[in-house]
């Protein structure tokens, strides 16, 4: 038999069991919750039915889900590709400097983010200043919006996603060595050929880091489509919102918060194969 | 060969982005008119709105009784798990450790969603009572990350040296790791109170009607369209709060040399 000491037992106690109580029975409760019917008032029936996953074939839903992935994996690339040149250059810093842009980094993303989404909402307002502006030069249509589209909802999810990016990236960028830049150059690679073939395969743990942190949370993206998109929008995480407060479905609701749930886990899974192999 | 200053550019710009929408934030809260995209003359006349909102005062109360039960409860729970996930190797510690991380992890929608459907389930009403419970749950693994980070700095040396001059392990305890872990833990609890006072989406989900925190709130008012410079007011004072809250937590955790 497995002999456990006691201290090691009274110290995992409190938080095990809190997170079995408050995380896997809930996430359980998920699924099971999918199989039950629903009551036309709001409430979950008693017994068993298939109701609410075969509303999963809804055939509007294959858009939401491809929908859902691309803006994930777009907002992930472009804060990738920010961050990359980012923690670099932060990387290259002195110590006294390094630390202080870190704070400048950190701080915008210990704001409010309901405030900072609604900070764009009014940026991008259809009277606002970059709206006047981009009319008086042209660039857009009198009756034009920048509100409501997927372009919206991508820069305002990268605002908000950027710093998780930036971090891991910097964090790896901080042990890379640069002198291995240095000998690439004496070898003959310019500078981007350098970047791309020495510091990008040097902080690889730190890129998968990042694409994980932006892209899984932007899967159950929710307050973002809500505020500064449109009907055409919507992701799954607002489609789970609208079955639950509006429709009143609470096993739909549970049918498609699982599906959500396999599609995070997925990712997950295939970095624990990469990490093993 | 020069170096490339394209990194350096990407930074600063990026930096700009970073504040440019808070600056314009603040900015706003001091215009005079009742729509951002005209400026007409300076006013504070919106902060002074701010204080014939019972309902904002009311969730600001809500919103600092909830962060503050979290940052609590979730300071002792997160210790404690960072302490096992630190001292021992076991398989118990592999899960314990597997259990900690899913909270980082779940995206905020299914969390919010499957504690609704576990307080449902239960015949639980929705409450400040449940949204603390929500708020400790992912509070716990943040406070955890923390004090896991300073543990791997800790001298458990001085701990030793105080059992062998004769302080029994209660002692030791209280009188040695406790003090020296304190910025950590502190630390810990700072970071599990603005990560409450901040969430939305997790509230929005256990909240009952009437229990209303600070951001669903304003998420509401931003929804109705209704006193949006008021909200601008409402943003700035907080974003005062929060530099003041970071600029605390940096003198926590900045390195303090061990004696």
């Amino acid at each position: 038999m497995l002999k456990l000491k006691k201290p090691e037992l009274l110290s995992t106690a409190p938080s095990f069991l809190w997170l079995v109580m408050f995380v896997l029975v809930p996430v359980a409760i998920i699924f099971a919750i999918a199989f039950r019917p629903a009551l036309p008032a709001g409430g979950i029936g008693d017994g068993w039915s298939l109701n609410a996953i075969r509303a999963l074939a809804d055939p509007s839903y294959p858009a939401l889900f491809a929908r859902t992935i691309f803006v994930a994996a777009l907002t992930a690339a472009l804060c990738i590709a920010t961050a990359l040149p980012v923690a670099y250059a932060m990387a290259r810093l002195t110590p006294v400097w390094r630390s202080r842009v870190l704070l400048l980094v950190i701080v915008p993303f210990w704001t409010n983010f309901v405030i900072r989404v609604f900070a764009w909402q009014q940026i991008l307002h259809a009277q606002g200043y970059v709206a006047e502006a981009l009319r008086f030069l042209g660039l857009l249509g009198e009756n034009d919006r920048l509100l409501g589209n997927l372009a919206a909802v991508t820069i305002v999810s990268v605002y908000t996603y950027l710093p998780f990016a930036i971090l891991p990236l910097f964090a790896a960028a901080e042990k890379f060595d640069f002198g291995l830049l240095d000998a690439a150059r004496d070898l003959g690679a310019k500078p981007l050929r350098a970047f791309y073939s020495i510091f990008i395969p040097g902080i690889r743990q730190g890129v998968i880091t990042a694409v994980l942190v932006v892209f899984i949370p932007m899967l159950g993206s929710y307050v973002v489509p809500d505020m500064v998109g449109g009907t055409g929008t919507q992701m799954i995480g607002n489609k789970i919102a609208q079955r639950n407060f509006t429709d009143r479905n609470l096993p739909e609701a549970a049918a498609l918060s699982g599906a959500l749930a396999l599609l995070v886990l997925a990712p997950m899974f295939l970095r624990r194969r990469a990490k093993e192999a | 060969m020069r170096p490339s200053r394209v990194p350096l550019i990407t930074l600063i710009l990026v930096l700009v982005f970073f504040y440019l929408p808070i600056g314009f934030l603040v900015l706003n809260s001091f215009n005079n008119s009742r729509y951002a995209s005209k400026w007409s003359g300076f006013s504070t006349r919106w902060y002074e709105r701010l204080g014939d909102r019972p309902d904002i005062i009311a969730a600001l109360g809500n919103s600092v009784k909830v962060a503050t039960a979290a940052s609590l409860v979730s300071m002792v729970l997160g210790t404690a798990a960072a302490f096992a996930l630190h001292r021992y190797k076991s398989r118990l510690q592999d899960v314990h450790r597997l259990f900690v991380t899913v909270p980082l992890v779940l995206p905020d929608i299914l969390m919010g969603m499957s504690l609704l459907l576990l307080f449902i389930s239960f015949g639980m009403s929705l409450s400040l009572f449940t949204i603390s419970i929500a708020h400790i749950t992912f509070c716990l693994s943040y406070v955890a990350l923390v004090v896991q980070a300073r543990l791997q700095d800790f001298d458990f040396n001085v701990v030793e040296a105080a059992r062998d001059l004769g302080a029994t392990k209660v002692q030791a305890f209280l009188k040695v790791t406790l003090p020296l872990l304190a910025p950590g833990i502190l630390a810990g609890g700072l970071l599990a109170f603005t990560l409450s006072i901040d969430d939305y989406v997790i509230t929005y989900f256990v909240k009952g009607p009437g229990s209303d925190t600070l951001p669903t709130l304003v998420y509401s008012m931003i929804k109705k369209s209704k006193d949006l410079p008021v909200i601008n007011a409402l943003s700035s004072i907080m974003l005062i709060i929060t530099f003041a809250v970071v600029a605390v937590s940096q003198r926590l955790t900045r390195p303090t040399p061990v004696a």
